[in-house]
């Protein structure tokens, strides 16, 4: 007989990052995170909150409100022998930063033909729906998705964020860490006590089906399952949902896979069309699935404005919603 | 040849009503065809004079084969000028072979039957995925019905035709070649001698001297290949309830003459079957349903075939929604039906889009049948003959009107247990038939 099992307990995305990391910080003692206001405040979003107290105010570090300066520390650090957890207070920040990531630290293992890595994780909170404004709500992952030697992660929930920063934290390269900040309190889910890792650069199909593939990541995720849960009940059409988890280096294994299943595909994301992401996958699938492809490759993200509008209705204009997912995948799937 | 329904693969020149030289309007009847469903007039598709007779009245010819050649009048010809490459003010040749990718004006009549509303895709545009599979099994795309948005062929049709021609194993490597240019076989490959099963010849099967040979005609090898693909390729099972149908007989006496009166058409007992059929059907959706591909395809509407003896054949017409009509509605539509059947005055749409077929065995005084399965459809429903036999009814023996009602249904869509609740579903519904249930 097997003893009763603990249940396993329901946390925030925001409490599994924080298990995450102090648990890192417990394992390694060359862990240890550095942003504005991470320490006696516990970071903005208190995603930090209590790491002070446990680990002191040398591994949990304040530091000037210059991004440049946060990550170029890092950096330095790491290639001291440490493992810096950089935390940019919103994503929407992080430009000053773009010289140190994508100069240096996306640089380092090729410029030193392999002899150094640059071991440090940036996380950045990121996304829209909150009230936060033209400042407060950018998603940026674009951006740095056209950088080798960078890796991308942006989880939608808790377990997959646990799993996979404390992968991030022991990635021997530089590893982006995207944070949606809507999901932040208003996504649950099951988050195990004990240390596990999830692989950087594996999808997970987060729901099966065979009519079409929905590809996405972040918050979207969620909008996703629950308009192909409605589809399902209203329409008796099974969409298959795929989080990325890891945007850089992309899972080409299962979306093809999916993609060859079905022959349908969308592509969803929070950031705006051009250029985004979902353009890449579209690519991939063109090159090297188009003769399972029973329709055109849609894609379903925000107008090409700036996000984010301060006005309510405006930003709720732009900002994806269930009803947008459900309409696009149920006109695709009768194409 | 024009396409003149899904799964027609032929069809046989009737009568030409214009000769050589004669001159035809546009939308004028030019020629009648006979193919295994309807016969049906072929309007011209421009105006102009009949150049040539390319196939003779009474030969058999695959859909997509010309069957003659027009001269159109120049004004009217501009339009329809895809379809021979011919340009300029000379009369020139509108070949009346409506099926093909660039004759889009004369294919639009059979095609618009096939795809439904909509503005259709123009034919010969469909995806990489299609075009691969259409390869892979040697599959004409022009014959495939498409039920995607405005027509489109998608996956699903071109597997629900190969399924239904029994091509079930790719017959040779994708064809797809290097510039991605598709070489599917032409349309003759397609006819009914490659598409129906092999015909074993058993031995003692030939002729004798003494014996009369007679040819099929189109009905009868329509009949006989969809039966025995039905009877090859579905695993048929049969189940049979008994049910006690004397209120359902008292009441069609009482009211049947003051309806017919009102109506003008008879008040049978099958509006009655087919209203607990349809009833039944929305309770167990799975036998309004295909086997598709490893999929069981679950239809929405329900639209019940109705199977019409005739003289020399059977013909199944169809009820449309079914399950909106009320039993006068069902009774009109099927005197509609019946009537034009005997008259062979179906069209094609009267004939196709069935998703579940009722037979009234009971006609010819059948007490129990064993019905074949018209695929794609998961199961047949049979109302056998009403009998006055004795019955237990509790500690008593009574004469009750009994009907036996059989039910076939593909077992790979689903299994005894519900195919059983189904008709014992049939079964409470006919028997809860009272002297207040409304005819209207």
């Amino acid at each position: 007989m097997r003893e009763a099992e603990t249940p396993v307990a329901i946390k925030t995305l925001l409490e599994a990052i924080r298990d995450a990391l102090a648990e890192e910080m417990r394992r390694d003692e060359r862990v240890f995170v550095l942003g504005e206001d991470v320490g006696r405040r516990g970071g903005v979003f208190r995603v930090t909150q209590g790491l002070i107290d446990e680990f002191g105010p040398a591994r949990v570090l304040d530091t000037p409100l210059a991004e440049s300066l946060i990550v170029g520390a890092a950096i330095g650090a790491a290639a001291y022998g440490l493992r810096p957890v950089a935390e940019i207070q919103f994503a929407d920040f992080i430009h000053p930063a773009m010289d140190q990531i994508i100069n240096e630290a996306a640089k380092i293992r090729y410029r030193s033909n392999g002899a150094w890595g640059c071991p440090i994780v940036v996380r950045a909170p990121y996304g829209g729906g909150v009230h936060g404004a033209l400042y407060h709500s950018q998603s940026v992952e674009a951006l740095f998705y056209h950088v080798p030697g960078l890796k991308i992660v942006a989880p939608a929930t808790p377990y997959d964020a646990k799993g996979l920063l404390k992968a991030a934290i022991r990635d021997p390269d530089p590893v982006l860490f995207f944070e949606h900040k809507k999901a932040y309190r208003s996504v649950r889910g099951e988050v195990p006590d004990e240390d596990y890792v999830l692989p950087i650069g594996k999808a997970d199909v987060k729901r099966a089906g065979e009519h079409l593939t929905v590809i996405t990541y972040g918050y979207n995720v969620h909008l996703c399952l629950e308009a192909a849960e409605r589809l399902s009940r209203e329409e008796g059409i099974e969409a298959e949902v795929i989080d990325l988890r890891t945007l850089l280096p992309i899972d080409r294994e299962t979306i093809l896979a999916s993609a060859k299943k079905t022959g349908r595909v969308m592509i969803s994301h929070e950031d705006t069309k051009t250029g985004g992401i979902g353009a890449e996958l579209a690519a991939i699938i063109a090159e090297e699935a188009l003769f399972y492809l029973d329709a055109p490759i849609v894609r379903v993200a925000p107008p090409d404005v700036h996000p984010m509008p301060f006005n309510g209705r405006l930003e709720a204009a732009f900002m994806p919603t269930v009803e947008q997912q459900y309409t696009a995948m149920r006109d695709l799937a009768r194409l | 040849m024009p396409q003149l329904g899904e799964s027609v693969v032929e069809g046989t020149i009737g009568t030409w009503l214009k000769a050589v030289g004669d001159r035809v309007e546009k939308y004028e009847p030019l020629v009648e065809v006979v193919t295994d469903k309807v016969n049906t007039e072929i309007p011209s598709p421009v105006s102009g004079v009949v150049q040539a007779i390319l196939v003779e009245a009474g030969t058999t010819v695959p859909v997509g084969t010309p069957i003659a050649v027009l001269a159109a009048d120049a004004e009217d010809g501009g339009e329809h000028a895809s379809g021979t490459g011919k340009t300029g003010g000379a009369p020139f040749a509108a070949v009346l072979a409506p099926t093909g990718d660039g004759s889009g004006a004369t294919a639009r009549p059979a095609a618009a039957s096939v795809a439904g509303a909509g503005a259709p895709l123009p034919r010969g545009v469909y995806s990489p995925l299609v075009r691969r599979l259409a390869a892979e099994y040697g599959v004409d795309l022009r014959q495939v019905p498409g039920t995607g948005a405005g027509g489109r062929v998608t996956k699903r049709d071109v597997l629900a035709f190969v399924e239904g021609q029994g091509l079930s194993v790719p017959p040779g490597k994708p064809a797809v070649t290097a510039s991605g240019v598709v070489t599917a076989p032409l349309a003759p490959s397609m006819g009914p001698a490659a598409a129906a099963p092999d015909p074993r010849a058993f031995p003692g099967a030939a002729a004798g001297l003494d014996d009369l040979v007679i040819p099929a005609d189109p009905m009868r090898r329509a009949i006989a290949q969809r039966m025995s693909q039905s009877k090859q390729t579905v695993p048929h099972a049969w189940t049979m309830v008994e049910v006690d149908v004397t209120p359902l007989v008292a009441l069609r006496e009482r009211a049947k003459e003051d309806f017919h009166r009102r109506e003008g058409v008879s008040l049978t007992y099958v509006p009655f079957f087919i209203k607990a059929v349809v009833e039944s059907l929305k309770e167990f959706p799975h036998l309004n349903a295909s086997w598709q591909d490893d999929r069981i395809v679950v239809k929405k509407r329900i639209h019940i075939g109705v199977a019409v003896g005739l003289e020399d054949g059977l013909v199944v017409p169809v009820i449309r929604d079914a399950d909106r009509l009320s039993i006068s509605g069902l009774a009109r539509s099927l005197a509609d039906l019946v009537g034009r059947a005997r008259a062979g005055k179906l069209t094609v749409d009267d004939v196709q889009g069935a998703t579940f077929t009722v037979n009234n065995t009971g006609a010819f005084g059948s007490v129990a049948s064993y019905p074949i399965i018209s695929p794609p459809q998961a199961a047949i429903i049979t109302m056998e003959a009403i009998v006055r036999r004795p019955v237990v009814i509790g500690d008593a023996i009574g004469i009750r009107c009994m009907m036996n009602v059989c039910l076939s249904f593909d077992h790979r869509v689903t299994d005894g247990l519900y195919a059983g609740r189904f008709l014992q579903s049939v079964k409470r519904r006919l028997e809860a038939i009272g002297p207040d249930t409304p005819l209207y």
